[in-house]
């Protein structure tokens, strides 16, 4: 049984984290800090049920992520999109901007990659429908396994597999969008 | 004796490219698909593009804390503490 005296030393470096989810689900940061202390105040009453050994930092996520479904998401006004449309293969890789010679050592797609900002993947993730938005943040923010992912979120592997990669592309999209408005990317797939 | 070596083509690299880079693939195919990707280049590429994609997209992803955040927490936690000591 895990000892609640020890709660905040293990769980505390795991907060800048949790924040950056929090902000990403509810998109302001009056609501991302309200969700992270409820997320710990959670945690710390359930802690006595923790399993020692087990992933602290998956665990608080799953805690994260069911705070946000149950009290965040129904305060929403507005009924949210889950529908994501279909997005091929290598959709921003295939419309990469020709225009710039590579520097020695640096290729093109890498200069362009280095471009992004911090707001144009901020605004493409949050731009996800959420169903969507909970596996790429978990998975490519955060590192976590199918199997971690599946658990956090309670749905089976195979489900978090197809919305990973349906996210992953919306993302995609959303950031060839951006790249379109900086002359980085162009509209049409170009042969490579 | 030789053993067979699995072989995947350039289509099944890309179908498999996410489980690959999320290190979900069996042993067997993502032998598979580093050999195809020792000989082919344009698949090598898109691989680096892909791999590199996904570290911007974490490292973008990072938040100012607010400052009070990590206290306001604290104190919540050491109240209940005290409560639960009491």
């Amino acid at each position: 049984m895990a000892d609640q005296s020890r709660f905040a030393d293990e769980a505390m470096e795991f907060m800048p984290s949790l924040y950056s989810a929090a902000m990403r689900l509810t998109h302001n940061s009056a609501d991302a800090e309200d969700l992270v202390q409820e997320t710990y105040l959670k945690a710390y009453r359930a802690y006595g049920g923790f399993r020692e050994g087990t992933y602290l930092k998956a665990w608080l996520y799953k805690i994260l992520t069911n705070t946000f479904i149950n009290s965040y998401r129904a305060k929403r006004r507005r009924p949210e999109e889950s529908e994501l449309d279909e997005v091929e293969d290598l959709y921003l890789y295939r419309r990469l901007a020709q225009s710039e010679a590579a520097d020695a050592g640096y290729s093109a797609e890498d200069r362009a990659l280095e471009r992004i900002t911090d707001t144009e993947v901020k605004a493409a993730i949050e731009a996800l429908p959420e169903a969507f938005r909970i596996p790429v943040i978990l998975a490519d923010v955060e590192g976590f396994s199918y199997k971690e992912i599946a658990e956090i979120t309670d749905v089976p592997i195979g489900t978090v597999m197809s919305r990973l990669h349906r996210g992953r592309k919306g993302l995609q999209k959303a950031l060839a969008e951006y790249g379109l408005q900086r002359g980085l990317v162009v509209a049409e797939p170009v042969e490579r | 004796m030789t053993s067979q070596v699995p072989q995947v083509d350039c289509s099944e690299t890309v179908a498999w490219l996410y489980e690959f880079l999320d290190g979900e693939l069996t042993e067997e195919r993502r032998i598979a698909i580093e050999n195809h990707l020792n000989f082919c280049p344009p698949c090598g590429s898109v691989v680096s593009f892909e791999s590199e994609l996904r570290r911007v997209i974490a490292d973008r992803c990072r938040d100012h804390v607010p400052d009070q955040l990590r206290e306001r927490i604290q104190a919540a936690l050491a109240e209940l503490g005290g409560q639960a000591s009491n």
